[in-house]
């Protein structure tokens, strides 16, 4: 016995174990599913939720942050909702319950609950850490989902939008992708809280890039003030594959979003960007493990993070090279806004180099608006906080411009936009 | 139409004396040009005029108008008729230009109660000041002022000026940084801005813009006042002899 399982347990770990013992009955799997389950709540029983001693978690101490529990499901009344971007294809998970949705042409759904009963989700059950919490509540509670897969040579004409939807209580959900051989296609995870009880998600994305694939995935936080969201997509990443993951973030009380990503094909190329919108009393956390393990991959991260009021901001990202991974090009850049004297942004970047012929960096900036800037707007008539407002889009909107797909922009820059008037 | 009176003024900050009891007036249809050597103060009166932060007027007042406008924050100034054309212009990135324009305009009209501009009646005003500054349509994509060389900045400025139709021009050494040629442009876009209900102050170190934009009053700043005021020729006399003769006669 250790000292660490000498603490007391907290009311949220207690809240936690005692709602899988409540839904144990209901939780779909065969005999090694429920073994895993079980595993899986028996480590976070032992071991608590993780706190700033555990790295990984260092400035998210959930230990802390997560005070409470919502109980079982939602009550409110809980509908799709019209895409982010008009004409994409809806498929969705309303209160942790997988809809029965039409697929477009060349992609099967599947429900996730019955990969479960069936047996055959144990394979995805893997923690990505010895410190993946997100993994064990995933595992312990998830009931379903949806399976994406998409066959070679698809060329997708509009966005697939996955929405997460939900009304009160938790719900975990998990959505394994395949994606074939030389698919082209623009793919939207969507997180959104209704009504006006607190929440806790925890969702998982498994995401196989094909060869020569041509994905750009984006995951919009669009939950509530009083929301909770334990987010992870893990991706592999074939050979000649272009990934564009965006994450955007402008919503929930207590956010965190995982991203593991194994370039494993070779010529593969990841561009991460991501847009963190925080204000009020939230805490968000973006945290990034990226494996090169092959030759002549390239990959770039930037964030923009503009935070205002009493938010707390996160980004931790983790670039690996493994001694055979030569020619790799990496490049990570985290720059953030602060807008007001009580908010903070804690910036982590670490890389870890084995091979010796590459071209790794990382930068990270924290600025307030520019004097200048404001100053030279306001004398041509453009009032303070108008000017200021513009000043900040101008911050993101350098990135979000970067996407090659003109109605994804608009849809991107006026959620922000109207996340903006709601806290400018 | 501006009257400064007695005005003293400080950098915020740490409190130094910039302008020490400056008086000057500036009538409607005349171009004033404010010379002196470095240091004189020329920068801090164009700051103090558009009212930034980093100053403060401890004494005096600024009758724009016949009214003081100490009271008044930066935009409120613009609106009211008040343009700076700016030394260094500021690159923002991340604001095309032609956005920043349209909100300037419509920023500016919304302040004084008029109507918004259509987009056409925008693209419209836009080209023909374009034009005639020989901006290129292109240039206006790009975010304000990134990338541009000197004369392109200096030119986007004029071009502001143009389109807000201010009714007192401050332009602080609009001259620094450009060639011959784009003097020449710049200047010729200032002299289409005079008018019997314009007032231009012409802030610069050298004759050379004077004899694009021949003024019709010449003042001469030092030590944050102004120790002599004259016609056209006065602006010859400090090219040809310098500031020295002037601030002995005046000490």
């Amino acid at each position: 016995m250790n000292m660490q399982s000498m603490r007391p347990i907290t009311a949220a770990e207690q809240a936690l174990v005692d709602n899988f013992v409540d839904r144990l009955g209901s939780l779909p799997g065969d005999g090694a599913i429920t073994a895993l389950r079980d595993g899986f709540i028996d480590d976070i029983k032992q071991n608590g939720l993780p706190t700033r001693r555990v790295e990984a978690w260092h400035y998210t101490d959930l230990r802390n942050l997560l005070k409470k529990v919502p109980d079982g499901g939602g009550q409110a009344d809980v509908s799709a909702v019209s895409p982010l971007v008009p004409g994409s294809d809806i498929v969705s998970v309303i209160d942790g319950r997988a809809l029965n949705s039409d697929a477009p042409e060349g992609v099967s759904l599947g429900y996730y609950r019955d990969a479960l009963s069936e047996g055959i989700a144990a394979q995805r059950m893997v923690l990505q850490n010895a410190d993946d919490l997100i993994g064990r509540l995933n595992g312990a509670f998830a009931n379903d989902g949806i399976s994406l897969d998409v066959e070679d040579e698809v060329a997708l004409s509009d966005p697939m939008e996955i929405q997460v939807i939900q009304g009160g209580g938790q719900s975990h959900s998990r959505f394994p992708v395949v994606i074939g051989k030389g698919v082209s296609g623009t793919f939207i995870e969507r997180h959104i809280s209704q009504g006006d009880e607190s929440t806790l998600a925890s969702t998982i994305t498994d995401l196989h890039v094909g060869d020569d694939a041509h994905v750009v995935w984006v995951i919009s936080q669009e939950r509530g003030l009083s929301d909770t969201h334990f987010g992870q997509i893990n991706i592999q990443l074939g050979a000649n594959a272009k990934l564009t993951l965006f994450v955007a973030n402008a919503g929930g009380k207590l956010v965190r979003q995982e991203m593991h990503i194994n370039a494993g094909g070779e010529n593969s190329e990841l561009v991460l960007r991501g847009v963190n919108l925080l204000g009020g009393d939230s805490h968000t956390d973006v945290t990034m493990t990226l494996d090169h393990l092959v030759p002549n991959c390239v990959s770039t991260e930037t964030f923009r993070n503009v935070v205002f009021d009493r938010a707390h901001g996160v980004f931790q990202g983790q670039i690996r090279v493994a001694q055979v991974a030569q020619k790799t090009d990496a490049k990570m850049a985290c720059n953030t806004l602060l807008l007001s004297d009580h908010c903070d942004f804690s910036s982590k970047p670490e890389l870890e180099i084995f091979a010796d012929d590459v071209q790794c960096g990382h930068g990270a900036t924290v600025t307030d608006i520019d004097e200048n800037h404001l100053f030279y707007m306001k004398a041509r008539g453009i009032r303070e906080r108008k000017a200021r407002a513009m000043l900040v889009k101008a911050f993101i909107a350098e990135i979000v411009e970067e996407l090659d797909n003109e109605a994804l922009i608009e849809a991107l820059e006026n959620r922000f936009e109207n996340w903006l008037d709601a806290h400018g | 139409m501006l009257e400064i009176k007695n005005l003293h003024a400080r950098v915020a900050e740490d409190g130094t004396e910039i302008i020490r009891g400056l008086n000057l007036t500036v009538n409607k249809g005349e171009v004033a040009a404010i010379m002196g050597p470095n240091g004189s103060g020329k920068s801090t009166l164009s700051y103090v005029l558009t009212g930034r932060d980093d100053y403060v007027v401890t004494e005096g007042d600024i009758l724009y108008n016949g009214e003081s406008i100490l009271e008044m924050d930066t935009a409120e100034r613009a609106a009211a008729g008040l343009f700076l054309a700016f030394q260094y212009p500021v690159e923002i990135p991340g604001v095309a230009t032609m956005q920043f324009l349209k909100v300037a305009m419509n920023e500016q009209r919304k302040l004084r109660g008029e109507d918004e501009l259509t987009t056409p009646e925008f693209i419209r005003l836009v080209r023909e000041a374009a034009g005639d500054l020989k901006i290129d349509m292109d240039m206006l994509k790009r975010p304000l002022n990134v990338g541009f060389s000197g004369g392109e900045k200096k030119r986007a400025e004029i071009l502001q000026m143009a389109l807000l139709q201010p009714k007192l021009c401050v332009l602080d050494e609009t001259d620094s940084g450009l060639d011959i040629d784009a003097l020449k442009i710049v200047s010729d876009g200032v002299n289409a801005l005079r008018s019997p209900d314009r007032a231009i102050v012409v802030i610069t170190h050298y004759q050379r813009l004077l004899q694009h934009i021949v003024p019709d009053s010449v003042h001469v700043l030092y030590r944050g006042q102004v120790i002599r005021s004259g016609d056209k020729d006065l602006a010859l006399e400090l090219e040809n002899n310098g500031y020295a003769n002037i601030i002995k006669n005046a000490a």
